[in-house]
């Protein structure tokens, strides 16, 4: 857990970078922090491990207070990633990884089991990537060996500065669904940097959006895309935050509220989804075919019904309108 | 890319039939036989030499990195451009300057000539000892320093490892032209191969004059190959790269 209480960042009276920011990352959760360039979002992640100072209020880590720890042995208990991945051209990938448990003073037998046990788990052979140099990897390759080497003395809080940032559209988003199956696994508390509205909507549990190093609106991507709390927040997610919000949902969780339509066997060609799916990608489905309408199929690939552009409306506004009405009334 | 390539060829080529003509020229004439005749004095005029280039360089190395290392540390940042200056005004004076110079203070003889010579080797080796440190990105020391490395840890397994390359390259430099350069020693009184060239000159004896020059020249490159040898021992492999690209 981490905890950010009443934290203030000033360089001078008029600077002030970071301002009054109050909100708590529960265990196991990713909390993003997002905001236009400049808003103080990198500030705040690097005060947690103390590459950056505090001027006023606290940073409580399960428990600790960051100031009372020594800032070197603090850094050891955090996984750090960035960017660039910040790897070691001069150390082969196992020594990449393995070099907080090295400083940790681990044995060798213990680093050997992590990092098999860690190469693992990201998919990538231990034998065959151990002895390579960076170089010698692809971005996307180098940037799943960042994560790893952050998760490597198996710390319970992880700081994260746009690690996917860097990399192409498609490569991007399949290490965001890979990263996200690892967390399913060791559920570390996770504080994220992006400026990526689709990341942190996908990645995020909390949403923390900034704006000129304050806290406009702290809550769950699907309240944040349904109530923005005030201009800027529905600005900055955009007219089609609709449309954003519909990938938080799947075709099951449609299913469940307003249920499916039935199957039209007359159509001829009809394309089939998976329940499972979400519906921003049903809805993409649903507009460029000809037919109306598209099967949906259980895990076992049996047809369970049919769902059309309708239902997505209708579950668009059910969501969204509905709950925004019941919270003015509330 | 084939033209280009064959006339690289071309060109190395008649280097090697120009270098092969001049050995002829040279053993015909029996330009080398001062090298046999007065074997022992060759032996302590080579000695000498490689003594005044060794002393000077191993000092000037010993100065030139820890004060390139203490500049790249954070404190020291701003005072970069003394140590800077320093090292370029040893360089822009003229050689024989310097001699001439450290005689008033030192005398004559071989510590005059190591002083000198001394002087002569920091600023390639500081130079490149700052700019490899300098040239690491910065992204790589904040992960280092966010991973919970110390400032010595940081320095020791990421800064002169990744800079290794650059600094390898300053010694190289300054150790090739020492050579050269030490044999200027005679002026003063040092010794060395400088003797041989020097009385070559001034008794229009080419047997003296290519004794004396052909083993200086031997030398430096001797020196520049094993250094690049060693190399391949003291960079990793992985800053090897990275230290090519940037070369």
């Amino acid at each position: 857990m981490i905890s950010f209480k009443h934290v203030t960042k000033a360089y001078n009276e008029e600077n002030i970078a970071v301002n009054d920011v109050d909100f708590t990352v529960e265990q196991g959760k990713i909390v993003v922090l997002l905001g236009p360039s400049g808003c103080g979002k990198t500030t705040l992640l690097r005060m947690v491990n103390r590459l950056e100072s505090i001027t006023d209020g606290e940073i409580i880590i399960n428990g600790e207070n960051s100031m009372d720890l020594d800032a070197i042995e603090l850094r050891r208990k955090i996984g750090y990633v960035i960017q660039s991945n910040g790897l070691f051209p001069n150390m082969t990938i196992e020594e990449n990884v393995m070099l907080v448990p090295d400083l940790l003073g681990w044995s060798k037998k213990e680093k050997r089991e992590r990092f098999t046990y860690l190469m693992k788990l990201s998919g990538l052979d231990p034998e065959e990537y151990g002895k390579r140099f960076p170089y010698q990897l692809s971005g996307g390759q180098q940037q799943r060996i960042g994560v790893v080497r952050a998760l490597a003395a198996d710390p319970p809080v992880m700081l994260m500065d746009e690690p996917f940032g860097a990399l192409d559209p498609i490569i991007r988003e399949k290490i965001q669904d890979e990263f996200l199956q690892i967390q399913r696994e060791v559920k570390k508390t996770i504080l994220f940097v992006s400026h990526d509205i689709d990341e942190a909507i996908k990645m995020a549990d909390k949403i923390v959006l900034l704006r000129d190093g304050e806290i406009m609106q702290f809550d769950t991507p699907s309240e944040m895309l349904a109530h923005p709390k005030n201009e800027f927040v529905s600005q900055f997610f955009g007219k089609d935050r609709a449309i954003k919000s519909l990938s938080l949902h799947t075709v099951k969780d449609l299913q469940g509220i307003i249920g499916l339509g039935e199957v039209d066997d007359s159509i001829q060609d009809t394309k089939t989804i998976n329940v499972h799916q979400d519906l921003r990608n049903t809805l993409s489905m649903l507009m460029n075919q000809e037919a109306d309408q598209v099967i949906v199929t259980d895990d076992e690939g049996e047809r369970i019904g049919s769902i059309t552009i309708d239902l997505v409306q209708k579950y668009l506004h059910f969501e969204i309108k509905g709950k925004l009405s019941v919270s003015q009334e509330g | 890319m084939k033209r280009q390539k064959l006339i690289a060829n071309i060109v190395r080529l008649s280097l090697y039939a120009l270098v092969a003509a001049f050995f002829i020229w040279a053993i015909a004439n029996s330009y080398f036989d001062y090298i046999f005749t007065q074997q022992g004095t060759f032996l302590i005029l080579l000695r000498q030499h490689i003594v005044l280039v060794v002393v000077s360089s191993l000092l000037a190395i010993l100065i030139a990195v820890p004060a390139g290392i203490l500049v790249t540390r954070p404190k020291f940042r701003k005072a970069e451009w003394i140590f800077s200056n320093i090292a370029n005004l040893g360089q822009t004076i003229p050689s024989l300057a310097v001699l001439a110079l450290m005689i008033s203070l030192l005398g004559i003889g071989f510590k005059t000539a190591v002083f000198a010579l001394f002087i002569y080797s920091i600023l390639p080796i500081f130079r490149n000892t700052v700019a490899g440190i300098d040239t690491i990105d910065e992204n790589m020391i904040d992960a280092a320093k966010g991973m919970g490395m110390k400032p010595y840890q940081i320095l020791f397994r990421i800064e002169l490892p990744n800079s290794a390359y650059s600094i390898l390259a300053g010694i190289r430099t300054a150790v090739v032209l020492n050579i050269g350069t030490a044999a200027l020693a005679y002026v003063i009184g040092a010794g060395g191969l400088g003797v041989w060239i020097f009385t070559g000159i001034n008794l229009f004896d080419n047997g003296f004059l290519i004794s004396g020059a052909i083993p200086v020249t031997l030398l430096a490159i001797l020196a520049d190959y094993l250094l690049r040898k060693l190399e391949y021992v003291v960079v990793p492999e992985g800053a090897r790269r990275t230290g090519k690209i940037e070369d």
